[in-house]
């Protein structure tokens, strides 16, 4: 290779293709960013008494009605902690098969394998509010309906998770149990689980923290939970009882992270 | 351990026993607080059966509110996420530990968990009081979750950057401004541009939900037609959100798969 040609070049980190298609990412955002603020409906008026109606909200929601929480607000909190953990334990127990169906090396059958992830996108792309409908609908308004939306949205989630680290699983334990002769049971239950085991705790744990943040709002459609004493209070204007539910949710979410964190650093 | 002793390859653990009969004693416990009978599932099995045949065939006769619920819950979504990014990237920045003193990390990391602990239908119903009814309660809202997860996420992208890279900009006189444009933000962005499209996805399916508080988008029509029992325009709807799911998810991979060289840069 000789100096001329050398010199010639211009070092250039993207290639052509790689600068075009990063361009008509930005062009592209930047469109729709345009178009969004141009044809979405704001109405000026509400905006401009925004911040004295906010200060309204905060003066009525002050002081927070503690008095309330013993009688609305304690059973609520601990039934919605019990559909987020109801919820957790069933959606497991439904993901486990359908996960292990998705992993392709424990069922080498391609159709199984499609029609357990289809299962899987189908469960995560319905939001935990429209199962809540759906089954408030069928079983009617209350806790089983929220623990089914929970189980049901999670199933997704945690079956992908739990199919995708089988898939990493290492090959060495399982062909040293299969080589002496253990059934397939065994190499499940002694090759594949200690190994995803860790990932397994850490997706459970994790999607109970996402469930009792959840689990929450179910109430809103009926769906029991402290959702529901937040609704009473709010169409009767009790801002002050209001507060006091979202008080509530407020140190549930944050304690129920502080667990989470905790276990995980220990187990893991 | 004496040769004659018969070992036993995987010794039962009584502590794991224990732990699963614990498990069990709880959702006895849970199933009968929450007053989940058989009778009460066959009955909402009928339900279902009713339910579901009243669903199909979806009913697309009125797409145009259709059309139009969709089209707000977009623009809701791109919105609220460039908002919320915007937001979150200096947030992020007076949240890592690494960069700032303890007295502005505590205050910002506060805030950042303030904004993640409310589900964003909750924080809609907030938003919805001070600004009134329609998108703008929505974006707010979906804007406060953006930051509670984006911004939580760069603080702890920024937490693990190299320090070496930013001593090296320091020890040249940069000031502080500089340190950060050419020192900390060439390490993160392919991770920050990760987060975005996540954050992204993750507001497109919030932004069909914020409308069951009236926040705007397609739930206001979702829950409508929930609460008038119009169940085949229901499905109908369910299955056009299903679908711009999917879509948002194709498009937030192919976004990824644009940029993804980059994220290579800050995994030594």
């Amino acid at each position: 290779m000789n100096a001329a040609t050398l010199e010639e070049k211009v070092w250039r980190r993207f290639t052509p293709a790689q600068r075009l298609a990063r361009f008509a990412v930005y062009l592209g955002l930047v469109t729709a960013i345009v178009v969004s603020i141009q044809t979405i409906e704001v109405i000026p008026e509400f905006l401009l008494d925004a911040p004295e109606q906010m200060a309204d909200l905060l003066r009525r929601m002050w002081p927070v009605a503690f008095s309330y929480y013993p009688k609305g607000v304690h059973e609520a909190l601990i039934e919605t902690l019990h559909i987020a953990t109801l919820g957790t334990i069933i959606s497991v127990v439904i993901a486990f098969p359908i996960g292990l169906a998705a992993a392709h090396n424990i069922v080498p059958n391609r159709l199984l394998n499609h029609i357990a992830r289809l299962l899987l996108v189908s469960s995560r792309s319905v939001n935990s509010l429209v199962w809540a409908l759906l089954f408030v609908a069928v079983f009617g308004p209350g806790a089983l309906a929220g623990t089914l939306a929970i189980a049901f949205r999670s199933v997704g989630f945690v079956g992908k998770l739990v199919g995708e680290a089988v898939e990493e699983a290492n090959r060495g334990t399982i062909e040293a149990l299969e080589a002496s002769g253990a059934p397939w049971l065994s190499a499940l239950t002694f090759g594949y689980w200690p190994q995803i085991q860790p990932a397994f705790w850490s997706v459970v744990l994790f999607r109970w923290d996402i469930n009792v943040r959840e689990s929450a709002v179910l109430g809103l459609v009926g769906a029991g939970g402290i959702g529901m004493a937040l609704d009473t209070a709010m169409n009767l204007f009790q801002w002050d009882r209001v507060a006091m539910v979202l008080l509530a949710i407020f140190t549930v979410v944050i304690v129920a992270e502080i667990v989470v964190t905790a276990i995980r650093q220990r187990i893991l | 351990m004496s040769a004659d002793v018969a070992r036993v390859a995987f010794p039962a653990d009584w502590r794991v026993r224990a732990g699963w009969l614990a498990l069990a004693a709880y959702i006895v416990y849970a199933t009968s607080l929450l007053e989940f009978t058989y009778a009460r599932f066959m009955v909402g099995l009928g339900n279902g059966a009713r339910f579901i045949a009243r669903m199909l065939p979806p009913n697309f006769e009125r797409w145009e509110t259709l059309l139009k619920g969709l089209t707000e819950s977009v623009e809701i979504a791109i919105l609220a996420s460039a908002l919320g990014i915007v937001i979150s990237l200096p947030i992020g920045l007076l949240a890592a530990r690494n960069l700032m003193p303890p007295w502005v990390t505590w205050p910002t990391r506060l805030l950042i968990a303030l904004c993640r602990s409310f589900h964003p239908v909750i924080v809609a119903i907030v938003f919805v009081k001070a600004i009134g009814f329609g998108a703008l309660s929505g974006i707010a809202a979906l804007t406060v979750a953006s930051i509670g997860f984006a911004g939580k996420l760069f603080a702890e992208a920024i937490e693990e950057i190299s320090l070496k890279q930013v001593e090296a900009v320091r020890a040249t006189g940069a000031s502080f401004m500089n340190v950060i444009f050419y020192g900390v933000l060439p390490q993160v962005f392919g991770r920050f541009l990760g987060f975005s499209t996540y954050q992204l996805d993750s507001n497109l399916r919030n932004s069909t939900m914020v409308g069951i508080v009236g926040a705007g988008g397609i739930g206001g029509a979702l829950f409508a037609a929930f609460q008038r029992f119009d169940y085949d325009f229901v499905c109908a709807m369910l299955l056009s959100i299903i679908l711009l799911i999917f879509a948002g998810e194709i498009i937030a991979n192919k976004v990824r798969a644009i940029f993804v060289e980059r994220t290579r840069v800050d995994e030594e």
